[in-house]
C-alpha cells in the first residue's frame, strides 16, 4: 500500500473526506458504507472523543480486515455507555469480560481463532487509560511479550472518567481531577514521568506501535489499517479528549486533540520492532497555554493569576518531546509546515481478503514515502 | 443462535434509544454569504463557481455558466475588474486571498476556446426593450433582457460595440479579440445592434419604434476639463479623447517627454500608453499622494515597472512650450492638498488631462420627468427614472464607476425591466448572514500559497500593446481554484460526517442534498459545527 | 490401559484426549506437573490444535480462557491456592457468561502463613464463585472427573472445576486406567457453543445489566447450576456405560445403609476414612462415610437422603470459614434441617497436616461414645499448647471475653480427653 499526497486538494489530510479525490481514495470515515462499527443511540456523554476514537478505530479494521474482526473490550465508560442491556451499539462480536483483562481476553480469542485455522478473523482489544496503562497493564504486557496476534487500542482520556474523574497513571502533570484537586501546596495532579505506555510498548520490541488523536481520523485509519495488515502484538494509543472529564466545551474535542499534537504535548508517531520509523510533524506550533486554558482542570493553573512556574514546566515538558521526537518540520520535510501530513491513502485492491498478512516491506513505497513526508526520526 | 439473557444482546440494538432527546440545541445547515459574493458588484456568485471549477474537467463549463448567470463577460472581467472579490476575500487573513480574477479569466478564455454559447433566451415575452448604449451596462442588460426572453435592439453612438471597454481601455490590459468575442456571443442570441446611431431625444424612439422599455447606458465619455492656463505653442489632450483616436486609428502626436495630469486609473493608462507610443518619459502630475490616488495598486505598480514616473504633490500652474510650471502641495490636517507657493519645473512636450470623465446626457433634457443632479441621472433602487419605463444604469448613473459595476447595473435593471414589463417589481432575495473569518475553521485547507499570473517582460511592454499580464494554465487555474475556502457553503469535506459522535449526520451525497442531521441521535454536542472548515453549520436553540 | 503414572501425568492425559483448543495456564505449586505435561504434548504435536499460552498471571489465565472460550473454543487451565484466588475476579466472570471453560484445581493451602500443601481452602473460598465443584477421591476420579466436567460444561454451558488434591493426588504415582481417545471422542462431542464471537453471526457478550434484570440472571445461573444436580448422575451413568467403571455422581454412600454415625468429607481423605470405618465396622460399630463428589452445586437431596438416617454426622473437611465455623459442615446441617442427627464439625488436614488413621480412629470413638460436643468446631490434632500459650500472650492484661473462653473449652475437651 502507498500513501498518496493530497496537494492542491484544497483540504489536505486533517479533513475527513475529499469530493475531489477518487472516491477510491477517500477515507473510511466519509464512506456512506462504512461500517459504524460503534452505531448510534450509544450513552456516551455529548461530545465524547472515545466514542469517535473507537468508531474511528473499528470501522478502519472492519474494512481493514473485510469485516472479519471480533473485539474484546475492558470494563470503563466504552463499556458502559455502549452495552446497557437491552441495547447495544456494536455491530461487529464483541466480549466485555473485567477492567483489568482485555489484553488476555483478546489474546484468548486470538489463540482459539489460531487453533481453529480461523486467522483470517483479527482481533483487536480496547480499553481506556485506567484499563490500559493501570489495571490492565500486566495483562497488556504479557500480551506483547508472547506477541500474541492482537491489536490493542488504548482509548487515552487521561483519567477514570466512568467512576467520576480520578487520577490514573495517564493523568498529567497539575490537572485537576476527583483525587487531585487544586487543594494543599502543590495544587492538581503531581508532577513525574506518568506512564509513557507507547514507549513502554516500543521497549517490547513489538511489531508496531503508533499514536493518534482523534484530530486525524485519516492518520488513525492508516495507522489502523496497517496494523491490521500486521502479525503479532501491536499497539496504537489514541488520544481521545472527554469534555466531561476535563471541563471542556463539547465542541472543542477535536480542537482539543489537534491542540495536544500541536503544542508538542502528545506526540503523534509510528515505531516498528522497537524502531521509531516516524513522527507526525507539527503543523502550527503553539504554546501549551492555547491547550490549557479551554480546560477547567487546568483552570487552577490561570487565576487569580497565572501559575508561571507550573506552565513553564508544562512547556517544558512539550519541548522535551519536540526535541526528542523531532517534532518540527525540517530540511528533510516539506517545503512549508502542514505538508508533512498532506496525506491519503490510497485505494485497496479490492474488499474481500484482508491485505497481505507480512510484515511490510522496510523498501516499499509506503516506507519510502512515509520517510519523505514525515520527516525522519532525530 | 439462542442468545443467553440479558448478558448477550443482539448487535446494533441501541439503534432503540433515540438520544437525540438529550439536545437542548440542534445543528442546522446554514449557508452564509462568502466576502467574494458579497463584495461582487456584478454579483457573481463567485463561491459557487469556484465550487465548480475545483472539480476540473468539465467542471469548468459549469463553473462558466455559473459566471454566466451573473455576467455575461468572464474573459473581459478576468482582466479587466478590479476584483473586490480579492479584497475581500477570507483567504488573505490566511495567507493570501484566493486568485479569483485569474481563475475567472482561465474559465472566461476556456469558454471562448471552446466556443461555448450562452444559455437560450427563456420564451419569448413579445416585449421590446431598447438599449442605449453598447457599452458594459448597456451589453450586460442586452444579454440578461434576452435571457428572460424580450426583443432588445442596442443604440450605440459610435462605430464599434464596447463602450469604455474599447475606448477607455488599453489594447494591453484587454485584447480586442476578447472583447470582440464576449460581444458577438450577445449578439448571437438575437439581440440587434445598431452602430452609428445616436440618441438624441429617448422619448423619440420609444414612440416611434414600439419599445416597451428603454434602459439609458450612455457612459461618461466626456473628459473633465481643468483650467490650465497654457501657452500657445502648449500642447494640451485629453486622455479620454487620445485612448479613443487610438482605438479608431488616429495616432496622436505626442512627443518625446509627455505629462499627465490626474491620478485615476485613467492617467495611469494615458501614462502607459504614451510610453508604448515611443516617449522616452511619461511622468504622471498628481496633486496629492500616492495613497490617496484613486487609481488601483496594480496599475499604478504596473506603470511604474514600465517606466513612467510620478510627481506627486504638484498641480499644474501654467502649460507652455516644451515645459510645465508645477506648484509643491502639502496635506493639511484633513488630509486635504494646500498650495504651498513653491514652484517647479517640468520639461514636457504634452500635456493629457486625466481629470476624470462627464456624460452627455443630451437624450434626457428633453424629458421633463427625468431629473438630472450633478451630471448624473437620479434613478430609484430599481434603477428605473422619473419616467416610467426608462432606466438607467452604469456610469451615467450616481454610483462607482467601473466596468464590473456597469455590468451589475445592466443585470440589475434588466431584472427591473423584466419585471416592470410583467407588471410586477423584483425584490431581491434577502442577504445571509456574512461568512467572516471568524465562522471557519481554517485548520483544514491545505497550505497553498497562491500563484501569481505571469506578466509581460517590461522591455516588450515598451513598444507594444501586447497583452501585460498573461493568463494561467489549467494546472494553475486548477490549484488557485482549490484555494477557495469555500466561505460559509457546504463544500462536501465530509467532515460533519466524520466527526459526529453519534453518527448523527447522514451522508446524502445528493446535489444539493449532501447532508441531513439525524435529530432521533443528535445530542447537540456541536462538534460538526466546530468543526465544519467552511462554518456552514451553526447551533439553533432547540424548543423545548 | 492400566498404567503406573503420576496422578498429574494421567490427568494431562486425560485432558489432552479431551482436545482443548486453548490451554492458558501460570505455573503454581502443586498444579505445574499438569501444564508441564499439557506443555509438552502440545510442543511435539500429539495434542493438536492447541494454542497453549504461557501467561504471565492466573488472572491472564482464566482471562485467556475466558476470551477462548467466548470464540468458540475448549478452553482449559490449572491453577492452585493463591492462584484461583488471583483470578477470583475472572471466575465469577466466566461464570456470569456461562463459559463451559474446565479448570483443574490441585488443592492447596492458602496463606498467608504461605503454604503449598494441601487442604481445601482454595476451593471452598470459591465455592459460592458459580463454577460447578467436583471433588476426586483418586487418582483415576481425577482423570474420568475430567472427561465428565467438559460434557458436563458444555452441554450446560457453565464453568466446571475439578479439584484434585495438591501432592496426595498430583504427585501420587498409582495404577490409572486411562482411556482409549475413540471413547473419549465418543463420550465428549466436538463443542458446540451457545454464543460465539464469530463475525458471520455478530453479538455483543457481556453486555452491563441493572436492577431491572440483575436478579433474574442471577436466578437463572442458579437454575442452571440446579439443573447440573440432574445431569451429573445422568453423565456419570453413561460414563460407566462407555468406560466400565462408576465415577463421579454427587455423592458416594460407603457402609452407610444401617449406619448410625456417618462420616461425611471430600477428596481423597476417604479412602483413610474409609480404612478407619472399616476397622470400627469389625468391632461392631454401626459407622459408614458419605463422600461429597460435588459440592457445588450443592447435592441438598442426595445429601439428606443418604444423611437422615444417622444418629450423628460427623462432618471432617479441610476448609473452614474463619470465624464462623465448617463449611461443608453448614451445608450438611441446611440438608438435615428438621432431622433429628446431630452434625459434628470437624477442621482436619489444614496446610498438609497429615490426616491419620489414628486420629481418625480417636475423633470417631469420641463421637461414638458421645464424648464430643455438638455444635462446636473441632480442629484435629491441633496443638493446644501452643495456641493457649499464643492466646495468653497476646491478651495484654484484657481478662477473656465468653466467646473466647468457649472456644478454649472445646478445644481443650478434643486435646485432653483425646490424647
Amino acid at each position: 500500500m502507498a500513501e498518496q499526497k493530497i496537494k492542491g486538494y484544497q483540504t489536505g489530510t486533517f479533513v475527513v473526506g475529499n469530493r475531489l479525490l477518487d472516491p477510491e481514495q477517500r477515507s473510511t470515515q466519509a464512506r456512506t458504507e462504512r461500517s459504524n462499527t460503534l452505531t448510534s443511540g450509544h450513552r456516551a456523554c455529548q461530545g465524547c472523543g472515545e466514542a469517535l476514537g473507537a468508531r474511528y478505530t473499528l470501522d478502519a479494521a472492519m474494512r481493514a480486515s473485510g469485516g472479519k474482526l471480533v473485539a474484546a473490550n475492558a470494563t470503563g465508560c466504552l463499556e458502559v455507555f455502549s452495552t446497557p442491556y437491552p441495547e447495544s451499539s456494536w455491530q461487529l462480536p464483541w466480549v466485555h469480560s473485567l477492567f483489568g483483562n482485555a489484553p488476555a481476553v483478546a489474546a484468548g480469542v486470538a489463540a482459539a481463532l489460531k487453533a481453529k485455522g480461523r486467522e483470517d478473523i483479527r482481533v483487536v482489544g480496547q480499553a481506556g487509560d485506567g484499563g490500559t496503562v493501570d489495571i490492565g497493564f500486566g495483562c497488556l504486557s504479557g500480551m506483547f511479550e508472547r506477541n500474541d496476534d492482537v491489536l490493542f487500542v488504548c482509548y487515552d482520556n487521561e483519567g477514570y472518567m466512568n467512576t467520576g474523574v480520578q487520577r490514573s497513571g495517564a493523568t498529567p502533570p497539575a490537572a485537576r481531577t476527583a483525587n487531585t484537586k487544586p487543594v494543599g501546596p502543590e495544587p492538581g495532579n503531581v508532577f513525574g514521568q506518568g506512564k509513557n505506555v507507547p514507549m513502554i510498548a516500543m521497549a517490547h520490541e513489538i511489531p508496531y506501535v503508533a499514536t493518534a488523536t482523534v484530530a486525524e481520523p485519516r492518520d488513525l485509519e492508516q495507522k489502523v489499517e496497517r496494523a491490521i495488515g500486521m502479525r503479532g502484538a501491536r499497539y496504537i494509543h489514541v488520544f481521545v479528549p472527554c469534555p466531561l472529564g476535563w471541563g471542556a466545551a463539547s465542541e472543542d474535542t477535536i480542537r482539543l486533540a489537534r491542540l495536544v499534537k500541536e503544542t508538542g504535548i502528545f506526540p503523534v508517531f509510528e515505531a516498528e520492532h522497537g524502531e521509531l520509523t516516524a513522527v507526525s510533524k507539527i503543523r502550527r506550533r503553539v504554546p501549551v497555554t492555547e491547550y490549557l486554558k479551554l480546560q477547567r482542570r487546568f483552570s487552577h493553573l490561570f487565576k487569580p493569576e497565572p501559575n508561571t512556574e507550573v506552565l513553564e514546566r508544562l512547556q517544558a515538558g512539550a519541548d522535551r518531546n519536540i526535541e526528542r521526537f523531532g517534532l518540527l518540520a525540517d530540511d528533510e520535510g516539506a517545503d512549508f509546515p502542514g505538508e508533512a501530513t498532506d496525506l491519503a491513502r490510497p485505494p485497496e485492491k479490492e474488499q474481500g481478503p484482508p491485505p497481505a498478512l507480512v510484515e511490510p516491506d522496510t523498501d516499499s513505497n509506503t516506507s519510502m514515502l512515509l520517510k519523505e513526508t514525515h520527516g525522519k526520526p532525530r | 443462535m439462542e442468545k443467553p439473557f440479558a448478558i448477550t444482546l443482539d448487535v446494533g440494538s441501541s439503534l432503540a434509544n433515540k438520544t437525540g432527546s438529550w439536545r437542548t440545541e440542534r445543528a442546522v445547515y446554514h449557508d452564509r454569504l462568502p466576502p467574494c459574493n458579497h463584495g461582487c458588484p456584478a454579483g457573481e456568485d463567485i463561491q459557487q463557481w469556484l465550487y465548480e471549477a475545483e472539480e476540473g474537467g468539465e467542471g469548468y463549463e459549469r463553473a462558466w455558466r455559473k459566471i454566466m448567470e451573473d455576467n455575461p463577460f468572464p474573459a473581459i472581467m478576468g482582466r479587466v475588474c478590479y476584483h473586490p472579490c480579492e479584497t475581500a476575500c477570507n483567504r488573505a487573513q490566511l495567507d493570501e486571498a484566493v486568485g479569483i480574477n485569474s481563475v475567472e479569466r482561465f474559465l472566461g478564455d476556456e469558454g471562448i476556446r471552446q466556443g461555448w454559447r450562452a444559455e437560450p433566451a427563456a420564451e419569448s415575452s413579445g416585449k421590446r426593450v431598447l438599449v442605449v448604449g453598447a457599452g458594459p451596462s448597456g451589453l450586460s442588460a442586452a444579454y440578461f433582457l434576452a435571457r428572460l426572453g424580450h426583443a432588445v435592439t442596442i443604440r450605440e453612438a459610435g462605430p464599434m460595440a464596447g463602450g469604455m471597454m474599447r475606448f477607455g481601455i488599453p489594447k494591453y490590459r484587454l485584447p480586442r479579440d476578447v472583447l470582440d468575442a464576449e460581444v458577438a456571443r450577445i449578439l448571437d442570441m438575437g439581440v440587434e445592434l445598431e452602430l452609428n446611431s445616436k440618441v438624441t431625444d429617448v422619448l423619440e424612439p420609444l414612440e416611434a419604434g414600439g419599445f416597451d422599455a428603454a434602459f439609458l447606458a450612455v457612459g461618461a465619455q466626456l473628459g473633465k476639463r481643468a483650467y490650465v492656463p497654457a501657452g500657445e505653442a502648449a500642447h494640451v489632450l485629453d486622455a479620454v479623447a487620445m485612448l479613443h483616436d487610438l482605438e479608431t486609428g488616429e495616432k496622436p502626436l505626442l512627443g518625446r517627454r509627455v505629462a499627465v495630469y490626474g491620478g485615476g486609473d485613467t492617467a495611469m493608462d494615458a501614462a502607459r500608453t504614451a510610453k508604448r507610443l515611443g516617449a522616452e518619459e511619461a511622468v504622471v502630475v498628481y496633486r496629492r499622494t500616492r495613497e490617496a490616488m484613486p487609481a488601483h495598486d496594480i496599475e499604478v505598480e504596473e506603470a511604474e515597472e514600465e517606466g513612467v514616473m510620478m510627481r506627486w504633490l504638484s498641480t499644474i500652474k501654467k502649460a507652455d512650450d516644451g515645459k510645465l510650471v508645477l506648484e509643491k502641495m502639502e496635506l493639511d490636517e484633513t488630509g486635504f492638498p494646500q498650495p504651498t507657493g513653491e514652484l517647479d519645473e517640468l520639461e514636457s512636450d504634452s500635456l493629457v488631462l486625466a481629470l476624470g470623465q462627464e456624460c452627455d446626457l443630451s437624450l434626457v433634457e428633453h424629458v421633463p420627468d427625468i431629473e438630472v443632479e450633478d451630471g448624473v441621472v437620479s434613478v430609484g433602487s430599481d434603477l428605473m427614472t422619473g419616467h416610467p419605463g426608462v432606466f438607467a444604469g452604469g456610469d451615467m448613473v450616481p454610483a462607482e464607476r467601473s466596468a464590473t459595476v456597469a455590468i451589475g447595473h445592466g443585470k440589475k435593471a434588466a431584472r427591473h425591466i423584466d419585471a416592470w414589463l410583467r407588471g410586477g417589481s423584483w425584490e431581491p432575495p434577502p442577504e445571509p448572514e456574512l461568512a467572516s473569518f471568524e465562522t471557519l475553521n481554517t485548520w483544514y485547507y491545505s497550505d497553498a500559497p497562491r500563484t501569481h499570473r505571469p506578466r509581460l517582460d517590461t522591455v516588450r511592454r515598451q513598444g507594444t500593446f501586447d497583452e501585460v499580464v498573461e493568463g494561467f494554465d489549467e494546472t494553475n487555474a486548477l490549484f488557485e481554484a482549490r484555494r477557495c475556502m469555500s466561505c460559509g457553503n457546504c463544500f462536501s469535506c465530509d467532515n460533519c460526517y466524520g466527526v459526529c459522535p453519534d453518527n448523527a449526520v447522514i451522508k446524502l451525497g445528493r446535489p444539493g442534498e449532501l447532508y441531513e442531521i439525524d435529530l432521533d441521535f443528535c445530542k447537540g454536542c456541536g462538534i460538526c459545527v466546530a468543526e465544519c472548515p467552511s462554518g456552514a453549520i451553526r447551533m439553533e436553540p432547540e424548543e423545548i | 490401559m492400566l498404567e503406573q503414572l503420576e496422578g498429574s501425568q494421567a490427568v494431562a492425559r486425560a485432558v489432552a484426549m479431551c482436545r482443548p483448543e486453548v490451554i492458558s495456564a501460570y505455573p503454581i505449586s502443586p498444579q505445574t506437573h499438569i501444564v508441564e505435561k499439557l506443555s509438552d504434548l502440545v510442543r511435539t504435536g500429539e495434542l493438536e490444535p492447541c494454542e497453549y499460552m504461557m501467561v504471565e498471571s492466573e488472572f491472564a489465565a482464566m482471562s485467556a480462557c475466558i476470551g477462548a472460550s467466548a470464540a468458540g473454543a475448549r478452553a482449559y487451565t490449572a491453577t492452585a491456592s493463591q492462584g484461583l484466588l488471583f483470578m477470583a475476579e475472572a471466575l465469577y466472570n466466566a461464570s456470569g457468561l456461562g463459559l463451559p471453560i474446565v479448570m483443574t484445581l490441585a488443592n492447596r493451602a492458602i496463606g498467608a502463613p504461605i503454604n503449598i500443601w494441601n487442604d481445601h481452602s482454595d476451593s471452598m473460598s470459591q465455592r459460592d464463585s458459580g463454577w460447578i465443584q467436583l471433588f476426586a477421591e483418586t487418582n483415576q476420579e481425577a482423570v474420568d472427573l475430567h472427561l465428565q466436567a467438559f460434557r458436563l460444561a458444555e452441554e450446560l454451558s457453565l464453568p466446571v472445576m475439578a479439584c484434585m488434591d495438591g501432592f496426595i493426588l498430583t504427585h501420587a504415582f498409582e495404577q490409572v486406567d486411562l482411556p482409549e481417545q475413540e471413547q473419549v471422542d465418543g463420550f465428549l462431542p466436538a463443542f458446540e457453543p451457545r454464543q460465539m464471537l464469530d463475525p458471520a453471526e455478530p453479538m455483543t457478550i457481556g453486555a452491563m445489566v441493572g436492577p431491572e434484570a440483575f436478579t433474574e440472571v442471577k436466578y437463572l445461573m442458579h437454575a442452571k447450576q440446579l439443573q447440573a444436580l440432574d445431569a451429573i448422575p445422568e453423565i456419570a451413568a453413561e460414563f460407566t456405560e462407555v468406560f466400565g467403571r462408576e465415577s463421579g455422581g454427587l455423592v458416594r454412600s460407603y457402609r452407610a445403609d444401617d449406619a448410625e454415625t456417618v462420616v461425611v468429607a471430600l477428596g481423597s481423605v476417604l479412602g483413610t476414612i474409609e480404612d478407619v470405618i472399616d476397622e470400627m465396622r469389625e468391632q461392631g460399630v454401626k459407622i459408614g462415610a458419605l463422600a461429597i463428589k460435588c459440592f457445588r452445586p450443592w447435592p441438598i437431596d442426595e445429601v439428606r437422603e443418604a444423611l437422615s438416617g444417622a444418629d450423628r454426622v460427623v462432618v471432617v473437611e479441610k476448609a473452614f470459614a474463619v470465624g464462623a465455623g465448617g463449611i461443608v459442615g453448614q451445608n450438611v446441617r441446611l440438608a438435615l434441617s428438621g432431622c433429628d442427627s446431630t452434625v459434628f464439625d470437624v477442621v482436619a488436614g489444614l496446610g498438609g497436616r497429615p490426616i491419620t488413621r489414628k486420629s481418625l480412629r480417636a475423633l470417631f470413638d469420641d463421637v461414638v461414645g458421645g464424648e464430643l460436643e455438638p455444635g462446636g468446631l473441632h480442629f484435629l490434632d491441633l496443638k493446644t499448647d501452643v495456641v493457649e500459650r499464643e492466646i495468653g500472650r497476646n491478651q495484654n492484661g484484657r481478662g477473656l471475653g465468653p466467646h473466647a473462653e468457649n472456644i478454649l473449652r472445646d478445644i481443650g475437651t478434643v486435646a485432653s480427653d483425646s490424647h
